[in-house]
This record gives C-alpha cells, structure tokens and sequence, in this order.
C-alpha cells in the first residue's frame, strides 16, 4: 500500500479518510488535524499558556507532544491518583516525557491532598465508585491548580472515541442537561474556572496511539484496573463495530451532534451560574461543591480509625 | 508466527503465513482497535505476515485515568 500524500510505503492506512500514510506524511495529517480543531473551534491561541492534563497514557502524551510542536506554551498538570503500580507507572513515564523534552510539569499526589485523596482510599473509605470519585477529584485539582497558577485554558486528551461514547451513553439514557455541555470546548461560568478544551476531539484513539507510537513517545500500555468492566468500554465496542462496518461512523455521530444536536438541547438547559463552596472557595451548584463533599465523606470514615488508634 | 498481545502480556503461535485482516479476525479484533507492530513498524490489514515474524499487536483501547 502507498502513501497517499508522497506514493513512498505506507505504514497506516485510515479507512474513514480513504487515505494511506507513511510515517513521515502521518505525523504532518496529525498534526494539521489537531492545529484544525483547536483553530476551527477557537481553543486557545499562541498567546495562551495551556494547562495540559497528562497522565502518562498515549492520549495525553500525544497532545502534550502536538502542542509542543505546534509551537504553543504549555505547562504540564499530572496527579498521581495512588492507584497502586499502574499510577507508579504513569508517574513516572509522565515525568521522563518532561524531562527528555525540557518541559515544565506540575504533579500534585493526591495522596497528600487533604485527609489522603488516593483513589484506592476514597473508594475504600466512602460507597462511591473509583471511577466516580476519580473524575470528581481530577476535576476539582484540574480547576484549583489552573485558578492558582493562573492558567485560562485546560486541555485535556479526550479523543474522538471518548467523545462518540460518551454522547451515546448521553442519547441512550437522554441525559439533557449532559448533552448540553458535551462540546470540545467549555466556557467557564465562574471566574475560578478556566476553559476546557479537547484538541483531540476530531481523532481516534487508533490514530492517537499510532502518532505516539511514531513519535516514539513511551506511554503506559496497561489499562487503569478499575476500568475493567467500564461502561464506556461497552460503549466504545459498540461503536467500533459499527466503525468496521461503516468507517467514518464515529466521526459523523460527534460531528453531526455538535453541528445539529447540541444547539436544541443548550436552549433548552440554560443553568444558573454556579456559587462559592463554603469550604475551598471554588465554584459549587450547591453550598458545597461535590470535592469538598466526598472530602467530608472520607474525613468522616477516617475518624473512627484514628480514635482508635490513639488509646 | 509469534504473536505478542499488550496489555495482556499473552503470547500466542499461529501457523503459516496470513494476512493481518486474517490474525485479527481469527482473533476476534476489529480493525482500529490494535496497532499490529512487527520489526519496529506498523503493519496495515492488507499487509502479509510470514511464519518466522514476531509481532505486537497492542490495544489502543484506554477505559479510563
């Protein structure tokens, strides 16, 4: 097979742009899909400092690499969840990604965040799931840190997959207040907020762990354990399926939504701009943000532990 | 030919020499969902693999963090 922009050997082939690439040309399609996305929807500009959300993973990597090249001034946001060897991993790979490359990264454990915020102990200490409590908690630091440093922009790695199965488990149970929200880029609606954008919206997981994988970035392979069994991952099967069978489905659904979809249901669910929480200052739908509650949940589990222990 | 699955960290022997689109089907992978490696390059489902190759096929599928 050929590459479709040079005629050389071709490493990758894209069913659903019809097109083939060597390694050379493919890292150039990459590339220019990114700088579309961010330019077409107004993400940021070189002006911006971007605060990049790395986890170690292939996604995150990826973009932060992308940004860089492109030119953009980055600074790089990690939190290492305590989710046993894997976070140990995804630490580590994130910070020899900064290190090869000179570029400044911000890690925050959360074990060391309040009462001990690791994943593992939150899941332990209250009756939420892992991965509810994660985003919860990624949230919360994503936002504070921007607030304190003074970053406007948050990037995050979200790709095109990420995307389709989110809006589809958003159809599938007619969430209309979440369909409202799911764009690429979210305006913040308090000044404690920074934006949030996702430059990789428009490619697939596929296409994101091939440009890593050219790009020699070296990422954490393992899934996160408590991903097993994710309902996103159903999701995700389901839409390849259909992606093998009609290439360019995935792109179409996310696409056609933001183009057709999304303005129908943003009328229809404009919200009051959130409050202060009373406890960390930072914007809350209620007199406490959900951080600052699950903070209060896995204090409280903890108490008895320590009366305990001090006898 | 010697087939190495990540992030399963199982390896699998399959006889003869196949198309990619062959392995993966027999597999049970869909296509866009696993980067075959062999040899430090990627091979795409048109492409034919013989029975001395070793080859990588690693998900890029990610659940989650």
């Amino acid at each position: 097979m050929k590459c479709t922009r040079c005629r050389e050997h071709a490493e990758v082939h894209l069913r659903q742009h019809n097109s083939a690439f060597c390694r050379r040309c493919y890292v150039t399609f990459f590339q220019r899909q990114v700088e579309r996305a961010i330019h077409k929807e107004r993400m940021f500009t070189v002006e911006e400092e971007v605060l990049v959300a790395v986890s170690g993973g292939k996604d995150s990597l990826a973009l932060w690499d992308v940004l860089v090249t492109l030119g953009y001034r980055t600074t790089g946001l990690h939190l290492a969840l305590g989710i046993g060897d894997y976070s140990l991993v995804s630490t580590q790979k994130t910070e020899q990604f900064a290190q090869t490359r000179d570029l400044t990264l911000i890690s925050v454990p959360l074990a060391q965040e309040g009462p001990g915020l690791a994943i593992s102990t939150v899941a332990a200490s209250t009756n939420r799931k892992p991965c509810a409590a994660c985003g919860t908690v990624k949230r919360h630091v994503f936002d504070r840190v921007a607030a304190e440093r003074g970053f406007g922009v948050v990037a995050t790695g979200h790709n095109l997959d990420d995307e389709a199965a989110r809006l589809l488990g958003n159809v599938l149970h007619w969430q209309t207040d979440h369909l409202a929200k799911q764009s690429p880029v979210l305006q913040p609606t308090h000044e404690k907020f920074a934006r949030k954008v996702k430059p990789l919206f428009r490619v697939s997981e596929y296409e994101t762990a091939v440009y890593a994988f050219i790009r020699g970035i070296d990422y954490i392979v393992d899934e996160c354990p408590n991903s097993v069994g994710a309902t996103q991952l159903t999701y995700k099967d389901v839409l390849n399926r259909l992606e093998a069978a009609m290439p360019g489905s995935k792109l179409t659904f996310v696409q056609e939504f933001l183009r057709a979809g999304r303005p129908a249901f943003a009328t229809a669910e404009a919200r009051q701009p959130p409050e202060t929480c009373q406890r960390c200052g930072m914007p809350s739908y209620g007199a406490v943000c959900s951080f600052c509650r699950l903070v209060a949940e896995v204090e409280r589990k903890r108490q008895p532990l320590r009366r305990t222990g001090s006898a | 030919m010697r087939i190495t699955l990540l992030p399963q960290r199982k390896e699998i022997d399959l006889p003869g020499r196949r198309r990619v689109a062959d392995v993966l089907r027999h597999l049970g992978m869909l296509p866009g969902t696993v980067m075959v490696i062999r040899d430090d390059e990627l091979v795409t489902e048109q492409d034919f693999l013989e029975p001395e190759d070793s080859v990588e096929i690693r998900s890029v599928i990610s659940g989650g963090a």
